[in-house]
Order: structure tokens, then sequence, then C-alpha cells
């Protein structure tokens, strides 16, 4: 039998372009400007589109033999989790906590990538980058897709997890993910894929992903592991995706730079506040825990952020202004955020507690230069409070930063003891932000986050209440008039972990009684 | 210099690439996170589909990294025959 012979293919690169780009045209009934109306508006400058180096370069029939690949895999893991009660091999119940954070807060976020890149994938004059935007949308609507399939499983067993993405529309945690993400697709294409491509899963993904998904391992949730790791070879595309983008205007234009530094300054600071909650559930959240928020920050942020950024000095591109606060920042915002769920606990979706003596020690360990001095004494206090019948909740409304919406618990940098106020006047009004670099993003665009819907302010406007309230009525309680808003089952999604439904009925299903299963 | 690096879910489907890189980029390093192999190189490394194919013996296509692929570090340069990493600044 003969050898068969191979024919001559074209070369990964040239297949590529000749499925992609070289099937574009420029149009000739309509002007190019008239067609592709939005890329130039941001003062962003390309020359020659067909400089645009593509990506990975996955033609559509590879794309989908290897999606369909994870997809199968994916599935099988989902399915196993399920029918063997996977859910049971958790680590301890308070584990589930994090997860009720992920699909109500970083779930929907993947909706809004998908519909952030199926705009800016048709904005780009270059086809190149339209072809790259499209195919990252299906990708994120993938993973809105999977990590609700993985994460639905402990909807069935646990409570907080009912109400995604009508919670995610109104409750006062989660408008910190949503305006971050308002703010990035409400931009043009270039800031788009500036803040999301390159700051977001570029510069902070690791940081998400990887400590996360470790964490999940290590707590004996293998739907959120395998979902992650998954998703994470997505991501490493989408991370091709936003250091090209970067490139390409750097080199298109040196009048770029300026715009794509302020960018970059913008959404570095952004994505790092949007961090908090991840810090917060990586280091108080994880009962077997992994590694230190602070760890993962000196690995994913600082060790690869120095090399990045040593790579983009060429270009005359130096760290984000707001990296020295961010790196100071490692030793105190979990405990800042966790507190702060600790303190609202009526109010969120989710369950809080003291750490142990043990967690404790674990946090002095990790945080040798501020547990013990700034945030131990804190958690000693509320610990005696409650064993005294005092459990504290906080009843009044936070103050929030007009910019990242998260309460104004941040502190001045080198000093931990001294919460940071910054205002700003805007047309007779006066706002109020977290930090320099907050309000330095307000004072860029005022026009745009005086429209901020801040919950505080909406609550007390009276936005927050279904429309059949009666505020006259005998009996009329805000709070709870904005919990059932909220869809929040008071009493089941709401308050202490000490003394849940999560908590006895995890106990049970493993054969033990709640005070068993403490020890 | 700074380090490239790439990470593989830590699986028999990973294992050859795994050990092709290790092979081809003689100062690669491999750790173990939970669930995954993360290899670091300095500068630049190399993932070659002949070295994969010498070790299972069949024919590979290095889009197939996709599927066991989680994440990774550095700019990326890849063709039919060959997957780079570097950070050439």
């Amino acid at each position: 039998m003969d050898t068969p012979v191979i024919k001559k293919k074209l070369g990964l690169k040239d297949r590529y372009a000749a499925m992609t780009r070289d099937l574009a045209w420029d149009t000739t009934y309509q002007p190019m400007e008239k067609v592709f109306p939005y890329d130039k508006y941001e003062g962003i400058k390309i020359h020659d589109w067909d400089k645009w180096e593509d990506p990975f370069r996955l033609t559509m029939d590879a794309y989908w033999k290897y999606q369909g690949e994870k997809e199968k895999k994916l599935y099988a893991v989902i399915e196993a989790f399920a029918q063997n009660n996977g859910q049971l091999g958790v680590s301890d119940a308070r584990y589930i906590n994090a997860l009720k954070l992920f699909l109500t807060g970083v779930t929907p976020l993947e909706y809004y990538a998908y519909r952030g890149f199926a705009h800016a994938g048709r904005q780009f004059t270059g086809a190149g980058a339209r072809v790259a935007c499209q195919m990252q949308s299906i990708d994120e609507l993938r993973h809105y897709q999977t990590e609700t399939h993985a994460l639905s499983h402990y909807n069935k067993y646990f409570n907080g997890l009912h109400s995604p993405q009508h919670m995610f529309d109104r409750v006062w945690y989660l408008s910190v993910p949503k305006s971050f993400f308002e703010d990035a697709y409400t931009g043009g294409p270039f800031e788009f894929l500036t803040a999301v491509s390159f700051s977001f899963e570029y510069v902070l993904t690791n940081l998400l992903f990887v400590p996360f998904m470790s964490g999940a391992a290590h707590n004996g949730d293998m739907s959120t592991v395998t979902f992650g790791f998954s998703a994470q070879s997505d991501e490493s595309r989408h991370m091709t995706l936003g250091i090209e983008c970067i490139k390409f205007m750097l080199e298109q234009d040196p009048g770029n730079v300026p715009i794509v530094q302020g960018w970059i300054d913008k959404w570095f600071w952004r994505g790092y506040r949007l961090l908090s909650i991840v810090a917060m559930m990586q280091d108080y959240m994880l009962p077997k825990r992994v590694m230190s928020w602070r760890e993962s920050w000196e690995m994913y942020v600082e060790e690869n952020g120095e090399a990045l950024f040593k790579d983009l000095a060429r270009y005359g591109i130096r760290k984000p202004k707001g990296w020295i606060q961010a790196c100071e920042g490692k030793d105190h915002i979990s405990h800042q955020t966790f507190a702060v769920f600790y303190n609202y606990n009526a109010a969120a979706a989710i369950h809080t507690w003291i750490p142990s003596e043990e967690e404790m020690a674990w946090l002095s360990e990790k945080y040798p230069e501020t547990f013990d001095t700034v945030y131990k004494p804190r958690w000693d206090f509320w610990r005696e409070e409650a064993a005294k019948g005092n459990r504290f909740y906080q009843k009044t409304l936070p103050m929030l930063c007009q910019t990242c919406q998260i309460p104004m618990i941040f502190t001045e940098l080198g000093d931990a003891t001294k919460i940071a106020y910054r205002e700003s006047d805007y047309l007779g009004n006066k706002y109020h932000c977290c930090s320099d670099h907050c309000k330095e993003i307000f004072d860029n665009e005022p026009e745009k986050y005086v429209q901020a819907w801040l919950p505080p302010q909406q609550i007390y406007q009276g936005n927050c209440f279904k429309p059949d309230v009666d505020p006259t009525k005998e009996g009329f309680d805000p709070l709870l008039a904005v919990l059932d808003y909220y869809n929040m089952k008071v009493g089941s999604d709401n308050f202490d972990f000490d003394g849940s439904e999560d908590q006895k009925n995890f106990a049970a299903w493993n054969g033990d009684t709640v005070d068993g299963a403490k020890k | 210099m700074s380090n490239v690096f790439i990470a593989f879910q830590d699986n028999e489907d990973a294992r050859p690439i795994i050990d092709a890189i290790l092979a081809d980029n003689t100062e690669a390093e491999a750790t173990y996170p939970t669930g995954l192999v993360k290899i670091i190189a300095p500068g630049k490394l190399v993932i070659k589909r002949e070295s994969i194919e010498e070790l299972i013996g069949r024919s590979f296509n290095l889009q197939q990294i996709h599927v066991n692929l989680v994440t990774l570090s550095g700019h990326i340069d890849e063709d039919d025959d060959q997957f780079s990493l570097s950070w050439t600044h």
C-alpha cells in the first residue's frame, strides 16, 4: 500500500488569515466611517489595521472542536458531582458562602462581558479585532452558562443561591461588580478592551481564578474547580487579546500612549477595588486555606506585573498610578471587607462568622504587620459582644464611594486607623470617594459617575421597595421591605452561620450534630 | 530577566505536553499547585509538536493544548510546529 501523500497546506498563520480577516472588505455602498462609527471618538488613532496581529489563531472549526471537548469533560464532572452528592464532600458548609458571592457577583459579569464583546466585535474597523472579540463573546456566554450549571447544584441544598440575577440588579454589595462592568461597557471599544481584556483579564485575572480555584480544590468543591480550570483556559486566549490590543494601540501612534496610560491607571484601580471581595473570600471564607491574599498578590501581581510593565516600558508605559497603594493594601483589604459583611450580615444573602482561634492564628502568621495590631482586636470585641447576646449588626446604611461603590472602609496609605475620605464638587453637589484614585476617576468624567445608581441613596429615595409596598401601613419596617425587594429570605439567607439552616442541614446530612460537626 | 509560565490541568492528557516542555527547555521548572502543573522558565519557553508526537507515538495538533491549558504569561507566537511564550524585553 502506498504511503499517503500529505497535501501541502497553508501554515497556521495564513490559514487563520484566510478564514478571518481576508474575508473582510472595505464597504462602498456606505462609507467605512458610517459603518464603523464608534472606534475613533476615544481619540485612539489607528493608521494601519493590517498591523493587528491575531492573538490565538483558532479558526471556527478548531474552536468548536476544542471547546466541545472541554464542555464534554466539564459536564461529565458536573454530572458526577451531582450524582455522587458532591456537596457533602465540601470541607465545611461555611465554604458555600464564598460560592454564593461568586454566583451572585461574578457570574453576571460573564453575561455583561458577553454583551460587551459582542458590541466591541461590531465596532472595530479592523476585521482581526472584530473576530477576536466575537470569539471572546461566545467564550463569555460559555462562562455564564458553565458557572450557572456548576453552581446550580448547590442551590438545591443551600440558601442564598436562588435569585442571582435578581439580586445582582438590586443588592447593595452587588452594585460593586455591576457598576464596574457597566462603567467598562459604556466606554468606547478601545477603553473596553483596555479595561476588560488587559487590566482585568491580563493583569488581575490570575488573582481571581488560580488561588480561588485552588481554594475550591482544597475544600472539596470539585464542581467549581473543574469549571474554574476549564474557564481559565479560555482566559488565556483573552489575555492574549488584551496584550495584543495594548501593543497595537501603543505601536500605531505615540498620541495613543497617554490615553492608554490613563485607562491603565483607571482600570487597574477599579479592578483592584473590585477584588476586595475576593481577598475576603480567600482569607476568611475558605475553611481549608491555601495561601493568603497577600501571598497571591505578591505572586500574581507584584511578580508577574513587574515582568509585564518592564516589557511595556519601551512604549513609554509605566506601572499604574495606584500600584503602590494597592500593594500596601494587600495587608488590609481582606480584613476590612469581611468586617463589612460581618457588620451588615442582616442585609446580605450569605452567612458570616467570627474566625476561630485557629483561623486567627493563621491570619496572625500571614499578616504579621497588621492582623494582631489592627484587626484581631475588632474580631475579639465582636466575639465578646456576641457571647453576651449583643451580636453587633450595623443598622444604618453606609456611605459609598461614588466611583467604586464600596462602603467607605479603606484607610489612608500608611495609617490603618484612619478612614480615607475624599470629596469632589460638581454642579453644586458634593460627591464622596474612598481614595485619591477613585476621586481622580470621578474628576476625569464626573458627568458619568454622577449618574451612578448607589444603593443607599436609592433606598433612602424609596426606590427599593416592591410596587405594592405601603409605608403608611402599621408595622412597616423599611429594612425588611428592602430585603423583600432584594428577594432575600430573612432568617434563611442572612445572619450568622451559627444557627443557620445551612449549618443544621450540613451536619444532619453528614450524620453529625451541629456541635459534633464543630469539634 | 522576567519569567514566562504556562499551566495545565494535572491529568494524563497533559503529561506528554509537560514532559516535552521540560525536555526542550532546560531552564524550565515545574511546580504543582493543587490540580495544576505550572511550568516557569526565564525569558522564553517553547512547545514543539514533534517532541510531543515522539512521546505519544501518534500525530498531535498543537492546538490540542487548549483542552488542558489553564493559564499562561508572556507574548505568544504560534504556528503548526511550535508554540512559544517570551518576554523579549
